[in-house]
């Protein structure tokens, strides 16, 4: 299972990776993995706001359905298209080509709430026992 | 305490995801359900189908007692064919569904995992005074499915049954790999295919050997049950249960209603007369991404209640949405425009024929 460090991660599995004042969103290998099999995303609109812990994407597996989270409050700035038509990107590259949402974040202090790439597997760890 | 199959070793070695189903714990995916799902539909999957009970009926009124206790006709059954059927509560609804073989001496009645200490209770509590004696022989069996347009001719290179002469829905015995087996032509996923019942000590060494072959992968419960719902199969416990009857499911071609006698007669004669009230259908969204789920609500083209989603998932072969449930009777007929209530949302299904999936190479 795959936790890269420099992202930081949320308690539901979402990881965001900022760059100035944008964060790229997707969801965890370990969620990929526990989703299986997505085959289809629905995504927000371009300029959609979105509040901390606020639904912002969600993902149907064959098997189940799975909300995701935005990680901050902020402003939806690019969708994934490609997730479109190919909806399985998120399960064989969670953490690249598998990302889902670019969003501008309104306020940066919100990031130290997240968690590190330590802090999020001992969280799966836990959730694992 | 959850049970585990003699195959659960061999499940985790293949990297198996686990969960708990009728009791066990069984793979519900060893690599990806959409994978599986099409190697099952183009090459052979192995699926351990070890968790099924076995129960057997022996006695001179065997079959007479099979015949009461079961909706469909075992009297119609020459030696070594098999039938679908169910056990039914006296008001005419699921106990189970099963698949009855009659064998040389004897019928072999094969149930769901879930229900077998259930039915094995049930069986027993209207066994005749005389005539008959009924086992529970689940620990007995181990049983493997192997399922797919290539699965006679990969599973006749270690049986010396000869399979091109096995019809569908038809058994034998025969070795498979040296060993005592119980072979039949039958399954849950549309595809040609068999079902092998070995003794416990063979199971996984006839397991190994078949996923030797390059034909063959392992299939978990995931892609089973999107197999068997592209053909509009029932699952016991989501789309048929003690709360629905043999008529409404749809299933009056396994209830044998010019039998004198049998349990659920009286009132499915009844309902038969009165008329069914809902229907069990089979549906497709429109909405690529529109998923229908178990326990959903359905509704009419003005918002209206009408029935509640059974079964429902993401179809691998048709890239769509499809599901079954029951729907009031007016509204069961093809074509009918439904919506299905998904988060919150109405999404738009219409009533389509079953199987939704009509490629698969099963013969009939």
């Amino acid at each position: 299972m795959l936790i890269p460090e420099g992202l930081k991660y949320t308690k539901e599995h979402e990881w965001i990776q900022v760059d100035g004042e944008v964060g790229i969103v997707g969801i965890t290998d370990y969620a990929q993995n526990e989703l299986s099999d997505i085959v289809f995303v629905e995504l927000p609109e371009v300029g959609q706001k979105v509040a901390k812990g606020e639904r912002v994407a969600t993902l149907e597996a064959v098997k189940t359905v799975a909300d995701v989270y935005s990680p901050v409050t902020g402003e939806v700035i690019e969708v994934n298209e490609r997730l479109a038509d190919e909806p399985d990107l998120i399960n064989r590259d969670p953490y690249g080509d598998g990302w889902i949402v670019k969003i501008k974040i309104k306020n940066l202090d919100e990031l130290n709430d997240l968690l590190s790439a330590e802090e999020y597997e001992k969280l799966v760890e836990e959730e694992e026992a | 305490m959850l049970k585990r199959t003699l195959l659960y070793d061999a499940h985790v070695k293949l990297g198996a995801k686990m969960v708990e189903f009728g009791g066990f714990e069984m793979p519900v995916q060893y690599t990806s359900i959409l994978e599986e799902h099409r190697w099952v539909r183009s090459k052979a999957g192995l699926f351990d189908v070890s968790h099924m009970g076995e129960i057997e009926v022996t006695g001179p009124r065997a079959l007479e007692f099979v015949s009461y206790i079961t909706a469909n006709d075992p009297a119609r059954l020459d030696v070594f064919q098999v039938q679908y059927s169910a056990f039914l509560t006296e008001k005419g609804t699921f106990v189970d569904d099963i698949l009855v073989y009659r064998l040389p001496d004897r019928f072999l009645l094969v149930v769901n995992a879930s229900n077998t200490d259930k039915d094995f209770e049930w069986v027993k509590s209207h066994q005749f005074k005389d005539g008959v004696e009924v086992k529970n022989l689940s620990s007995d069996y181990g049983e493997l499915a192997l399922q797919g347009p290539v699965a006679e001719k990969v599973l006749q290179r270690i049986t010396d049954i000869d399979l091109s002469k096995m019809g569908y829905y038809w058994a034998g015995f025969g070795k498979v790999l040296g060993k005592d087996a119980l072979i039949s032509r039958t399954g849950y996923t549309g595809e040609d295919g068999f079902e092998i019942y070995l003794p416990p000590s063979e199971v996984e060494e006839v397991f190994w050997k078949l996923l030797d072959m390059e034909e063959v992968k392992p299939a978990g419960l995931g892609a089973r049950d999107t197999l068997r719902l592209e053909m509009g199969y029932c699952l016991y416990g989501n789309d048929i249960d003690e709360t629905t009857n043999a008529l409404e499911a749809g299933l009056k071609w396994i209830v044998g209603f010019h039998k004198p006698d049998f349990i659920g007669k009286k009132a499915l004669l009844e309902i038969k007369e009165k008329g069914i009230t809902r229907k069990r259908v089979g549906f497709e969204t429109e909405r690529r991404g529109a998923v229908p789920r178990h326990g959903q609500k359905i509704l009419d083209a003005d918002g209206n209640e009408i029935g509640h989603v059974t079964s429902g998932t993401f179809s691998p072969s048709l890239r769509k949405g499809i599901g079954m449930g029951y729907v009031k009777k007016e509204f069961a007929r093809r074509g009918t425009e439904i919506n299905i209530e998904i988060r919150n949302r109405a999404e738009k299904a219409v009533i389509v024929r079953m199987p939704f999936y009509k490629e698969g190479t099963v013969k009939k």
